[in-house]
């Protein structure tokens, strides 16, 4: 599926502007830290509003500035795994992963909510709360919530920033398992390009905004 | 001090069931106004916010007799409210238990607030930002993530609330006097035994009556606290 981006947003004192088009089904954007990754991914998945652009998605235009479209994030069906898994603390893990399945058109079914769990390697996890899983853990049980509801795209925004070195060896095989056997379109940012490498992305470098 | 062992008697109960009554009916038929208050100062910024704030925080800096008498004028049988209430829906306030449960929750009201917004400032809005990218438009990420996360701070809120109204005097003798019965709660009921020849005994049983109710309520919220927390938090 055709991800379509060319936004401008300011953050703080700092211009961003991201312009790319992606048709591969695993995508690296690739970028020095304070470039944008992050600002670009929310602004793809509806959390932050850009200045000027578009955002398109297939058919779906998702963002236009100029046309004054702006679809909602719960509207917007796009998986985000967050730098720091951001887990609901107050649900199990089991209540994490099926969150987003009741607010989903399209939500996996019971088989294969069941592969992605064996995919990820969480089916010891599904009674523990998020407070008790270490680093490696939240982010695959991260990865497997957004996955749950059924996304158009997954947003994974370094996915292994949090974790130390033993963690991000530890968690490398399950991401490259998922971009080859999840079958939904992904973007993965990084600012470490060895990792997309090892997961087999296409890479998108994101150079710095153009001053003006 | 002759007395003060025996059962409570019929009057005494009365008391105690109307304290009670008044105090409950005060707490959660403002809670849900308390919740919407506290959202609204802790997350919307505009233009009008501080008049909201101010409006809220009046009744903690007033003198007590002052908000009585405010809700007189406004919720009396002669008020502009009252008599609105009274010709549209029947509702009377003026010398009733429901005027001194009136009276109780606009005193109580703050401190109502205040507890549950700062448990709303504490909350993570990026679990909120979770919830939305899985899909839960406003409505369901404040019922699944926003209210859940911020019961703690509800919980205390009700429990403040609860103690305030129990204990509210000014305010209520001003609006709804002390009638037996009808509006005559446990704080004026000791009050006046205070005041009458011999009424010390009775004014002590009732005194103990109200720190019994008050340990009651703080063990109530410590039990659903620890119940409402198992899991999420390290043992």
């Amino acid at each position: 599926m055709k991800l379509d981006v060319d936004i401008a947003i300011r953050r703080g004192t700092r211009p961003i502007h991201a312009k790319f088009a992606l048709d591969e089904r695993v995508a690296g954007l690739y970028g020095p830290s304070g470039v944008g990754k992050t600002t670009t991914l929310q602004v793809i998945a509806g959390l932050l509003k850009p200045h000027a652009g578009h955002v398109r998605l297939g058919e779906r235009t998702l963002n236009d500035v100029e046309a004054g479209i702006f679809v909602p994030a719960h509207r917007r069906r796009i998986g985000y795994v967050f730098q720091e898994g951001r887990l609901f603390p107050h649900f199990s893990v089991a209540g994490n992963l099926t969150y987003g399945r009741r607010f989903s058109p399209t939500p996996l079914s019971a088989p294969q909510c069941d592969a992605v769990i064996a995919l990820l390697g969480i089916g010891s996890l599904l009674r523990r709360w998020p407070l008790t899983l270490s680093g490696g853990e939240k982010q695959r049980v991260a990865i497997g919530r957004a996955l749950m509801a059924g996304p158009q795209l997954l947003l994974l925004d370094e996915p292994l920033a949090s974790l130390d070195q033993a963690r991000k060896d530890e968690m490398l095989p399950f991401l490259k398992r998922l971009c080859q056997d999840s079958g939904v379109p992904i973007v993965y940012v990084t600012h470490d390009r060895r990792e997309l490498e090892a997961i087999g992305a296409a890479v998108v470098p994101l150079a710095d905004a153009p001053h003006i | 001090m002759t007395g003060l062992l025996q059962p409570l008697s019929e009057g005494e109960w009365t008391i105690i069931l109307l304290s009670l009554k008044v105090a409950l009916v005060a707490t959660l038929a403002s809670l849900p106004f308390g919740i919407a208050v506290a959202y609204v100062l802790s997350r919307k910024r505009f233009a009008g916010l501080w008049l909201i704030d101010a409006l809220v925080h009046l009744p903690l800096v007033l003198p007590p007799v002052v908000t009585g008498y405010a809700l007189l004028m406004l919720f009396g049988r002669k008020g502009a409210l009252g008599q609105a209430l009274e010709s549209c829906c029947g509702v009377v306030f003026a010398f009733r238990w429901s005027g001194a449960a009136l009276a109780a929750a606009v005193m109580a009201f703050p401190l109502l607030v205040r507890a549950i917004r700062l448990s709303f400032d504490a909350i993570d809005v990026r679990l909120e930002e979770a919830s939305a990218t899985l899909g839960a438009g406003p409505f369901w990420r404040f019922l699944t993530v926003t209210l859940p996360l911020a019961w703690p701070g509800i919980l205390g809120g009700i429990i403040i609330g609860f103690a305030k109204s129990l204990g509210e005097f000014g305010a209520t003798i001003t609006f709804v006097a002390s009638i037996p019965g009808e509006t005559e709660t446990l704080p004026l009921a000791i009050y006046a035994q205070t005041q009458i020849p011999g009424g010390e005994a009775v004014a002590f049983r009732l005194t103990m009556v109200a720190v019994v109710i008050a340990f009651a309520a703080i063990a109530a919220s410590q039990l659903l606290r620890d119940y409402t927390k198992r899991g999420h938090s390290l043992p």
